[in-house]
C-alpha cells in the first residue's frame, strides 16, 4: 500500500493504539494535519504548543499509557520545551511530534527553521529526525516503545516536510522497531539482595519511602502486600502519593519540605529506609549531610544512575518496583513493630490541635478550608490536577488520596500553568472521571488560554482558584527569609469569574466559608464546566516547612493561633 | 580521573548526546576518542573524564541510559593499557639534531619530518611517557604539538566487546496505551 509520509504517520499512530492528539498546526506540519482530517484520530486543538505538552502529559498520568502532543517547526516547537522538560522530570511518557522544513533546507535558517532535537536533547529520553517517508512507521514505534519502557520519559520525533509529502510503500510488519542492542546488564546481584532481605527482617525502626515508581511499575498491589506483610510504615513523596491508599493506618502521608513533622521526624529516627520508586530529591532529604543519620538504606530503582546520587545505600535493588516486591515478598518476615508505630504516633504531638482545621471559625476563608471541604464533597474520588505553589502542597496535605492516578501534578520540574492543560488532558483519558483543577491565581494566569480549548472541545471539568493575590509560595519564602520583602509578588488579575463567562464558562466567586460547599457541590451538578474564584486568606503560609537546604528536623511548625490579620475583601 | 570505555552506534548525533552529558553532569571531559569497530555500524570511544568515583558512576549508568550507546563501562580501577600518540615539531638545526636524535631514540620515538629548521617526532605510549619527552624536549623549542587523546584496553581475558544479538536487551513491543 503507498501512502504519503502524513498518512503513514496517523495510521502509524491509529496502529499504536493513539486516540487524541493535542497539537497546533503550521507550515511544517500541513501535510499531516491534512492526513489528520481523513483520518479517524481525534485532534484537540490547543491555543498554545506548551498546552498541547501538558496535556499530552496529563492524559499519560491519568491513563498510564502514552501522551502525544504535535507542533509545527520553529515558534511551535520551542513553545513545547516546557512541556517536554515537565515530563521528563517526572518521567512520563509522551511522544511530541514536529514538523520541520525539508531535509534540503535544514542548516538553512529558513523561515520558521529550529534545531528542536538539539534544543531537546537534554530533556528528553531520545529524540530523532526523520527525513524519509519510509523511516516514519519504524521510527514511531521506537518512539513509543523508548517512551513508555523502563524509567518512561519523553520522546521527541520530528519530520521533515519533504519526508511528510513523499510517497513510499506502507508495510506495518516491516517496519518493526529497530533498536540498537543493549547490553544487559545482571541487576540480580544474590548478596545484595540477601543483604536487603536481612536488613528488613531486622530492622527495628523501619520506615518504607513511597514514590512515583510504584505506580509507573503498577505494582500498587504487590506493594501493599509488602507494606502488610511487614507491617512498615509508609512515608510518601509528592509523586508517591495514590499508589497506597491515604487511609491505610500505616500511611503516615507526606514526607519532606512540607511534610508533616512526625513524617519527616520519624525519617531522621528510622534505622532502615527502603525507598522504592523514589529518587532521594533535595525536596524530600534537606540537607544531604543530617538526613536518616541513623538508618541503614534499600533502595529499589528501576534507574541505575539514580543509586547512589544523593543518598549513598547499603543495598541497592535495580529493575523494576513490581517486580523487586514480587521477589522479596516470600522472604519478608512479618514483625511486630508496635514500639515504634506508637513511638510515631507519639511524635504527632500537638500536630493534630495546630491543623488550621481544627481551629474555631474565624470567619475567614483558608486554602486548607477549601480543600478539605472539596476532598469530603467528592469523597476523594476525584482526579485532581494541581499547579505549583501553595495550594499544591495544601492539596496534597488536605486531599486524601486513596486511588492511584488521581493525583496529577508538576513535582520534578514544577512548572506552573501545568495545571489546566493537563486537567484537560486526564479528561481525554478518563472521560468518567470528576476532574479537578486546584491552581493558583498565579499559575492559572500562565495558561488561562486553555479555556478555550475546554469550550471548543465541549468538555466538563472543574477549576478551583486558590486566589489570594500572591505569587504566594514566592510570598511565603520573602516572609520567611527575607523580611517580608514582597518584591514583585503581589499580583493582580483579572476578574476570574467575569474572565470565565467571557469564554463561555460558568463562572463563581466564594469569598465565605460557608459558600464553599455549596459551590463545589453546584460545579459538580453542573453538566459545563464551571470556574470558582476561591478568595482565600492572603498572607496565609503552608506549615509546616524545612527551609531550603535545612535539615529535615529543623522544620518550622504552624503557628499556635495563626495570625488573621488581612481581611478578605468582600 | 575516571576512565570509561563506551560503544556507541556509528551515526551523527551521538558524539553531540555524548559530551552534552557530560556537560549536564558537569563532568569535563579531558579526553574523548572515538574510532571505528569491525562493525561499521558500531564505533568505539575512550573518555577520560575530570571527575571522582561516584561522577564516574553517574556518567557509567547515564551513558547507558542513552539509545544509541550500547555499553559504557567504568575501567579506571581494571588493570589497563593506555595509549596515546603525539606528533611534536621541534625547533631544530644542524648543532643541536644529533643531541634530538639521541632524546628520540631513549624515548622510543621516532623522527618522521626534518626540515632545515625543525622536525618532527611521533611518538606513542602511556601519557607519562609523552609528557616525559615533551618535558626534555621544550628548551629545544616546542613549536608545535598535536595529541590524539587516549585509547584504552583491559588486559588479557577481560574482554569489553559490544553486545551481541543473543545477549542484548530486546524491549519487547507491547500494548502500550490503556484504552
Amino acid at each position: 500500500m503507498k501512502l504519503t509520509g502524513a498518512e503513514m504517520l496517523c495510521e502509524s499512530l491509529t496502529r499504536l493504539g493513539v486516540r487524541h492528539i493535542f497539537g497546533y498546526p503550521g507550515g511544517a506540519i500541513l501535510p499531516v494535519y491534512d492526513a489528520l482530517g481523513r483520518s479517524q484520530l481525534h485532534h484537540v486543538l490547543v491555543r498554545h504548543e506548551q498546552g498541547a505538552t501538558h496535556m499530552a502529559d496529563g492524559y499519560a498520568r491519568a491513563s498510564g499509557g502514552v501522551g502525544v502532543a504535535m507542533a509545527t517547526s520553529g515558534p511551535g516547537a520551542t513553545n513545547m520545551v516546557t512541556g517536554i522538560a515537565t515530563a521528563m522530570l517526572d518521567s512520563s511518557p509522551v511522544v511530541c511530534i514536529t514538523g520541520n522544513v525539508s531535509s534540503k533546507l535544514l542548516g538553512s535558517d529558513a523561515f520558521q527553521e529550529v534545531d528542536i532535537t538539539g534544543i531537546t536533547m537534554p530533556i528528553t529520553k531520545h529524540n530523532v529526525v526523520v527525513t524519509r517517508a519510509e523511516d516514519i512507521a519504524r521510527t514511531l514505534r521506537e518512539a513509543f516503545l523508548i517512551a513508555s519502557s523502563g524509567r518512561p520519559g519523553p520522546v521527541l520525533v520530528d519530520v521533515t516536510k519533504d519526508a511528510q509529502q513523499a510517497s513510499a510503500e506502507f508495510d506495518w510488519e516491516k517496519a518493526v522497531p529497530k533498536l540498537p542492542l543493549k547490553r544487559v546488564r545482571d541487576n540480580h546481584d544474590q548478596a545484595e539482595f540477601d543483604r536487603a532481605v536481612e536488613l528488613l527482617n531486622s530492622a527495628k525502626r523501619p520506615l518504607i519511602l513511597a514514590g512515583r515508581g510504584i505506580m509507573l511499575s503498577g505494582a500498587m498491589r504487590t506493594f501493599a502486600q509488602f507494606v502488610h506483610t511487614a507491617q512498615i510504615p509508609v512515608a510518601m513523596t509528592l509523586l508517591g502519593i495514590g499508589c497506597f491508599p491515604a487511609k491505610d493506618a500505616l500511611n503516615l502521608g507526606m514526607m519532606g519540605m512540607h511534610g508533616e513533622a512526625w513524617v519527616n521526624n520519624a525519617i531522621q529516627e528510622a534505622d532502615l529506609l527502603v525507598a522504592v520508586g523514589m529518587r532521594f530529591d533535595d525536596r524530600v532529604t534537606g540537607d544531604l549531610r543530617t538526613y536518616a543519620k541513623s538508618a541503614r538504606k534499600i533502595h529499589l530503582e528501576i534507574d541505575r544512575a539514580e543509586i547512589n546520587k544523593n543518598v549513598p545505600v547499603d543495598a541497592a535493588l535495580i529493575g523494576d518496583a513490581g517486580e523487586t516486591l514480587d521477589k522479596l515478598l516470600p522472604h519478608v518476615q512479618t514483625r511486630d513493630h508496635a514500639p515504634w508505630l506508637q513511638h510515631i504516633a507519639g511524635l504527632k504531638g500537638d500536630s493534630a490541635v495546630r491543623d488550621i482545621q481544627s481551629l474555631p471559625d474565624s470567619g475567614h476563608l483558608y486554602a486548607a478550608h477549601v480543600i478539605n471541604d472539596l476532598w469530603k464533597e467528592t469523597r476523594g474520588e476525584a482526579v485532581v490536577v494541581t499547579d505549583v505553589g501553595q495550594h499544591q502542597m495544601w492539596e496534597a496535605q488536605y486531599y486524601h488520596h486513596d486511588q492511584p492516578r488521581t493525583l496529577i501534578t508538576s513535582g520534578g520540574l514544577g512548572t506552573m500553568g501545568f495545571a489546566l492543560p493537563a486537567a484537560i488532558g486526564a479528561k481525554f483519558a478518563k472521560p468518567e472521571a470528576d476532574v479537578w483543577v486546584v491552581v493558583g491565581d498565579g499559575g492559572f494566569q500562565m495558561t488561562m488560554c486553555e479555556l478555550a480549548t475546554i469550550v471548543q472541545e465541549k468538555i466538563k471539568i472543574n477549576i478551583a482558584i486558590i486566589n489570594n493575590g500572591f505569587l504566594g509560595m514566592v510570598r511565603q519564602w520573602q516572609e520567611f527569609f527575607y523580611d517580608k520583602r514582597y518584591v514583585a509578588t503581589p499580583l493582580v488579575a483579572p476578574d476570574f469569574a467575569a474572565l470565565a463567562n467571557a469564554f463561555g464558562i460558568r463562572g463563581e466567586r466564594v469569598t465565605a466559608r460557608g459558600d464553599v460547599v455549596p459551590a463545589i457541590r453546584a460545579a459538580r451538578e453542573s453538566a459545563e464546566t464551571v470556574l470558582i474564584d476561591f478568595r482565600v486568606e492572603q498572607e496565609d503560609s503552608v506549615y509546616p516547612m524545612v527551609p531550603a537546604g535545612a535539615s529535615l528536623n529543623e522544620m518550622i511548625r504552624r503557628p499556635n493561633s495563626p495570625l488573621v490579620e488581612t481581611a478578605v475583601e468582600p | 580521573m575516571q576512565t570509561l570505555v563506551a560503544y556507541v552506534e556509528n551515526k551523527p548525533g551521538v558524539l553531540n548526546r555524548v559530551s552534552s552529558l557530560a556537560r549536564r553532569l558537569a563532568i569535563n571531559i579531558d579526553s574523548l576518542t572515538v574510532g571505528p569497530t569491525d562493525n561499521e555500524e558500531i564505533a568505539r570511544m575512550t573518555i577520560v573524564a575530570h571527575t571522582d568515583e561516584k561522577g564516574g558512576h553517574r556518567l557509567e549508568a547515564s551513558l547507558e541510559k542513552l539509545v544509541d550507546v550500547l555499553l559504557a563501562e567504568n575501567v579506571t580501577d581494571r588493570s589497563l593499557l593506555e595509549r596515546d600518540l603525539a606528533l611534536i615539531k621541534v625547533q631544530a638545526d644542524q648543532s643541536n639534531r644529533p643531541h634530538l636524535m639521541e632524546l628520540v631514540k631513549v624515548f622510543r620515538a621516532r623522527v618522521v619530518d626534518v626540515a632545515p629548521e625543525s622536525l618532527i617526532i611521533e611518538v606513542s605510549g602511556a601519557v607519562d611517557k609523552i609528557d616525559g619527552l615533551l618535558e626534555v624536549l621544550r628548551p629545544f623549542g616546542v613549536l608545535e604539538m598535536a595529541r590524539s587523546g587516549r585509547i584504552s584496553m583491559t588486559r588479557g581475558s577481560d574482554l569489553l566487546r559490544p553486545p551481541v544479538a543473543a545477549e542484548a536487551n530486546g524491549i519487547a513491543e507491547k500494548a502500550i496505551l490503556t484504552k
